[in-house]
């Protein structure tokens, strides 16, 4: 490529890393906090190095109940973690059934069905606040893993994806399959399923990601410490106390919610892109 | 394709079902009573109400606090879309030169997508935290008093950071796509034709990136309107004095803390009617694929 430019391609490599650094300093920062003690921390602005007091912080967050919290953060974690996946699988499982109703089989009111999935894009929690919290207050799920997951499990978007990836599957195939004897399920779990896989991973990178950062519906209807998410903790950490802020246990807290997600993103960054560059078209 | 399990009648119902029952139970019977609920005044204990007419909808919208909130989304909106796209754009196009290691930048520039909206506000918010804060402290320096809990214009542009902090990395995945799937063979005709790298950005690859750009803008302003709800509750709590209250933090405000059934209700279908025109408005795109 006879157009390149050694000179801008170096600007570009020094660019790019100052970039890349700069975006880590917010979370750089808040790891070293995180290993200070609230006395060292207020002593001087932001250290950029770590103190000593690391072990004793995340020790004390994980084990012990925390004040403001009222449970330890070992709990806020589980329950996230219990959250995400639920609503993960559960768009998943629903949407991969919906899909293949829609585009496998013929029955009246077809048309209408998608539509009624499709039209929930426009409908996110955050237009039907009210209503939501008193139908699932109705309902007597407030304060339940239930009433964190099923809320938030229909998905337009997984359901519209999965649709187009089925529209590729040749008529030949299912022909052949049915000769050879095989009813809708066996279809679906012998053929259809395994076919799926790399669109299904992508799809639950992005419904996990989504469900670990809910923040709205879980400060909604959670009161029960039992089952607060760590996102949600974080805000009750912040406004706790009625002098100084925290600010130790808040960036730990803040180091642990952000963990789990950061992992499955850079493990299934492939699958992730796919998903995300799929999901335009 | 004809429809090849044509004999079972009961099965893709049975298919459709669970989507079906939480798409009816959790969206369109909530959505329906937002409506309803729109047009009656209930008192002070909820314990009977009024048919209203469009009470609610005219106290809503004769209210000051109302355009000033929305004033601060569309602000809101705006400075996000623009500040995380042309950032994510230009390291893009950067990583898209460099032949070595876009893949590795990719991934240096994609984690902070995973990091939860009230998360990215909390970092934010110790970095200019009035006391101990590392940026605050050398604004500080430099003669600039930050305080972000009395300086509406200040609280809002930390906000407003923190979302295109964790926005950026979005974009960066998009544009870099659409970089990556560019025909390379145009560019090399411009450089033959001895066009610089300046304009061949400018007259070829801005102009072909172009319906990314515009899917992107939809989607930030999406982003930007409902999912910072997080960022907001957690840096400012929407204020001081609203000068960070969007409209959606107002819906909460109003119906979750104040208990204004009414006008939180009101508020939530002149919502919907906004979002269902911008989805339709991103359909008919996703439709065409409008090319420039």
């Amino acid at each position: 490529m006879h157009y390149r430019r050694p000179g801008l391609d170096r600007l570009s490599h020094a660019l790019l890393a100052l970039c890349c650094l700069l975006f880590l300093l917010p979370v750089w920062l808040a790891f070293t906090a995180s290993t200070h003690t609230l006395g060292a921390l207020y002593s001087q602005t932001a250290s950029l190095w770590f103190g000593e007091a690391g072990w004793d912080n995340y020790r004390h967050l994980l084990s012990g109940s925390v004040g403001g919290l009222g449970t330890d953060v070992l709990t806020l974690l589980i329950n996230s973690t219990l959250m995400a996946l639920g609503i993960a699988i559960g768009k998943i499982a629903i949407s991969v059934l919906a899909a293949y109703a829609i585009v496998f089989f013929r029955f009246p009111f077809r048309r209408l069905c998608f539509w009624l999935i499709f039209i929930t894009l426009m409908l996110p929690v955050e237009v039907r606040i009210l209503p939501t919290f008193e139908v699932v207050a109705d309902l007597g799920l407030l304060d339940s893993y239930a009433g964190l997951i099923l809320p938030l499990i229909a998905s337009a978007t997984a359901t519209f994806l999965l649709r187009q990836f089925y529209l590729t599957i040749p008529p030949e195939m299912v022909e052949a399959a049915r000769i050879d004897g095989a009813g809708p399920w066996r279809f679906l779990r012998d053929i259809l399923l395994p076919l799926s896989k790399t669109n299904l991973a992508a799809l639950f990178v992005i419904m996990f990601l989504y469900g670990w950062n809910q923040y709205l519906w879980p400060l909604l209807i959670t009161n029960d410490a039992d089952y607060l998410t760590i996102v949600v903790g974080l805000k009750r950490l912040l406004t706790s106390a009625d002098g100084l802020v925290p600010w130790q246990n808040v960036t730990a807290t803040a180091i642990l919610a952000m963990l789990p997600p950061i992992v499955v993103i850079l493990l299934m960054q492939r699958y992730f892109v796919k998903g995300l560059v799929d999901n335009e078209k | 394709m004809s429809a090849p399990f044509q004999r079972h009648r009961l099965t893709p119902w049975i298919l459709m079902a669970p989507q079906l029952g939480i798409v009816l139970v959790f969206f369109f019977w909530p959505a329906l009573q937002a409506i309803e609920q729109a047009f009656y005044v209930e008192d002070a204990f909820g314990l009977s109400r009024e048919f209203a007419g469009l009470a609610n909808f005219k106290a809503v919208l004769s209210d000051a606090t109302y355009y000033q909130a929305l004033g601060t989304t569309l602000v809101f909106s705006l400075a996000v879309a623009f500040g995380a796209m042309s950032i994510a754009l230009l390291l893009a196009v950067m990583a898209d030169r460099v032949i070595r290691g876009a893949r590795i930048y990719r991934t240096l520039l994609v984690w902070p997508y995973a990091v939860a909206p009230a998360v990215a506000g909390v970092l934010w918010l110790f970095l200019f935290d009035p006391t101990l804060g590392l940026i605050s402290g050398l604004l500080g320096d430099v003669g600039i008093d930050w305080d972000h809990k009395l300086n509406g214009a200040q609280a809002l542009a930390l906000v407003i950071m923190a979302s295109v902090w964790k926005q950026m990395s979005y974009n960066f995945v998009f544009f870099l796509a659409a970089l990556q799937a560019l025909p390379k063979s145009l560019l090399e005709a411009a450089a033959i034709d001895r066009a610089g790298p300046w304009r061949r950005f400018w007259t070829i690859t801005f102009p072909l990136l172009s319906p990314t750009a515009f899917f992107l803008l939809v989607m930030n302003s999406v982003y930007a309107f409902f999912e910072t709800f997080g960022t907001i509750d957690t840096v400012t709590s929407g204020g001081p004095g609203g000068a960070t209250t969007t409209l959606v933090y107002k819906v909460y405000q109003d119906g979750f803390v104040g208990q204004d059934m009414g006008s939180s209700a009101a508020q939530s279908v002149l919502l919907m009617a906004l979002v269902g025109g911008l989805t339709w408005f991103q359909f008919r795109y996703v439709e065409r694929k409008v090319q420039y």
